[in-house]
């Protein structure tokens, strides 16, 4: 089983457009995995039929019981996140603020605050409209730990991969290098980059390259909008043949990635002619770097 | 003697990547910087791109850092205390070392401080950076994350901390926010009087406007919506607007020009009047504010 693990450093390079059209032209190769969980898109174009929905807990947040609290403020005094809050009667926690260190817990002479487990969002397992199996999830809104919930997403659809015999896990990963990103990096075995030629999509692009390269993983590019600017698509030319890094596609600025979405349809239904062959071309090289 | 200004803290966000964030915030703070006493401060610190639009003079530039604990050999008596109470497994032990992992530890202090032998001093960890950069009247503030650094939070807290500190007196402070609605992108809005939400008019953009809109109203921060890309396919952004009761402040026209200009990292308003028309809408409007 092998894992692809689609990066983007910059937002809006198209990264779940390049996901979904490989997804179409290969339903029966793969299982998808949607780990953008707090901004996840796929499941607007492939309408899943959801038939596993479960929350997810992960973590935990200080809660201080007013019946049992004396007011004495200690545990205010020790928060750095100063997330204790007092009103007349006791204290209490802004959860928001809460990192669930546990200090206060520890430390509360009537031993009035516990760690409860939080629920950070919900888990789905799911069967898209054209017979891909899809591992998705939903971040609760203001929830922290999105990096464990995507590397639950990824033991998702590995096990979806398994019950429905795919050799390739498709992953749709999130923009920047923090958290979730580096969750979703882990235990990948291609990390393909989407990108585009403009100042901010190639710095972004280096910065992905340098995080990808601390956990010695194996990479390629994607140019999309690549006529938008040939000065920089050329760098990044240069750059990836520097780094070693094949660029596997480059596509052009088209308004049919907008288009599509608008239709919830993929670019190969929209425009098979234009489409359908280069995405098949695309996945055979993906499978080739592998 | 400086005369008492209410400054206008406003945050620009996006729950979706890509949709001109940041080409409404260089814009928008440069040309109000003409009128009005303005900082920019670039908060999305995984992937800064405002200093390619802001080309000015350095000021001061330092390294942000966060403390975490040290281990103190020559003290420790290997109680293994600080193993069981940390929650985010910083501290592990191997054979008769205490192993700290800086890039997991929350700051919370709590082992430091109750450590029975005090063998785990707190000390300096670097996070990235914090750069200020001056460019003609206007201010502006980059933040930046170490590459392999996983939590976003403490630096974005830092930065606007050097912001209370040293620009105070602005009257109007504009936070470039990163996309998403997960710890991250609360961080940076929390203290915002305002947010203006970009958006494009597609599904994948509609969708996650609305749950960095739920987001907002959970901060209890008011938000206006500004439609980028705008054309034929606008009426879904209208509509859900009109149906959540959230003005639409202006809309910026889908543009290839706008797209080029951005990509070499170019300035755009004197150059589009589109553009500036829409920042004349956006102008008035902030400046009504409260």
């Amino acid at each position: 089983m092998k894992e692809i693990v689609v990066i983007s450093g910059k937002g809006g390079t198209g990264k779940t457009s390049v996901c979904a059209a490989l997804a179409y032209v290969k339903p029966d190769e793969m299982v998808l995995a949607d780990c953008d969980v707090d901004a996840s898109d796929m499941h607007l174009i492939f309408q899943p039929k959801v038939h596993k929905d479960e929350p997810f807990f992960s973590g935990v947040k200080a809660v201080i019981d007013p019946a049992l609290c004396t007011n004495c403020g200690k545990c205010a005094s020790i928060c750095r996140f100063d997330a204790i809050r007092q009103d007349e009667a006791a204290h209490f926690v802004d959860l928001l603020d809460c990192e669930g260190c546990g200090y206060c817990a520890l430390i509360c002479p009537v031993n009035a605050i516990t760690m409860p487990k939080q629920k950070v969002g919900r888990v789905f397992g799911s069967d898209t409209r054209t017979g891909t199996p899809m591992a998705h999830a939903r971040l609760d809104i203001g929830a922290d730990n999105s990096g464990k919930l995507v590397a639950k997403v990824k033991s998702d659809s590995k096990a979806l991969a398994t019950k429905h015999s795919r050799d390739y896990i498709l992953v749709d990963g999130s923009p920047g290098i923090g958290c979730p990103v580096i969750a979703s990096l882990a235990g990948a075995d291609l990390a393909l980059v989407v990108t585009e030629p403009s100042i901010s999509g190639f710095e972004d692009l280096k910065r992905v390259c340098e995080l990808a390269s601390k956990f010695d993983l194996k990479m390629a590019c994607v140019i999309n909008k690549a006529d938008l600017n040939p000065k920089i698509a050329s760098e990044i030319r240069n750059t990836m043949k520097h780094r070693n890094i094949p660029i596997l596609m480059e596509l052009p600025y088209s308004n049919d990635f907008s288009e599509a979405i608008s239709l919830g349809k993929t670019l190969v239904e929209y425009n098979a002619p234009q489409w359908q062959a280069q995405f098949e071309r695309l996945w055979e090289k993906i499978i080739k770097e592998l | 003697m400086t005369t008492a200004v209410t400054t206008k803290r406003v945050a620009i966000a996006s729950g979706k990547g890509g949709t001109g964030k940041t080409t409404l915030a260089v814009n928008l703070a440069h040309y109000l910087a003409k009128k009005h006493d303005t900082l920019l401060v670039d908060l999305d610190v995984e992937e800064p791109n405002c200093h390619i639009f802001i080309k000015g003079k350095p000021r001061q530039k330092e390294t942000a850092k966060r403390m975490v604990p040290g281990w103190d050999i020559k003290s420790c008596s290997m109680c293994g205390k600080c193993v069981t109470w940390c929650r985010f497994n910083s501290l592990i032990r191997l054979g008769n070392t205490i192993l700290v992992l800086p890039e997991l530890c929350h700051g919370c202090h709590l082992c430091s401080e109750l450590c029975p032998d005090a063998a785990l001093p707190m000390q300096a960890f670097p996070l990235g950076t914090m750069s200020w950069i001056k460019d003609g009247a206007l201010d502006f503030i980059e933040a930046r994350l170490q590459i392999g650094v996983e939590q976003a939070s403490p630096l974005i807290g830092q930065t606007l901390n050097y912001v209370d500190t040293h620009f105070a007196g602005k009257e109007f402070q504009l936070l470039d926010s990163p996309p998403g609605t997960s710890c991250s992108m609360i961080a940076a809005t929390k203290t915002a009087d305002f947010a203006l939400l970009v958006t494009e008019p597609t599904p994948f953009g509609l969708h996650d406007l609305s749950l960095a809109v739920e987001t907002l109203r959970q901060l209890k921060i008011p938000i206006a919506v500004i439609i980028n890309r705008s054309g034929a396919n606008d009426g879904i952004i209208e509509e859900y607007c009109s149906s959540e009761d959230i003005p639409i402040w202006s809309k910026i026209p889908h543009l290839r020009r706008i797209a080029g200009l951005y990509s070499e990292g170019q300035l755009l308003y004197e150059q589009v009047p589109e553009l500036r028309a829409s920042l004349d809408q956006i102008i008035a409007q902030l400046e009504e504010l409260p």
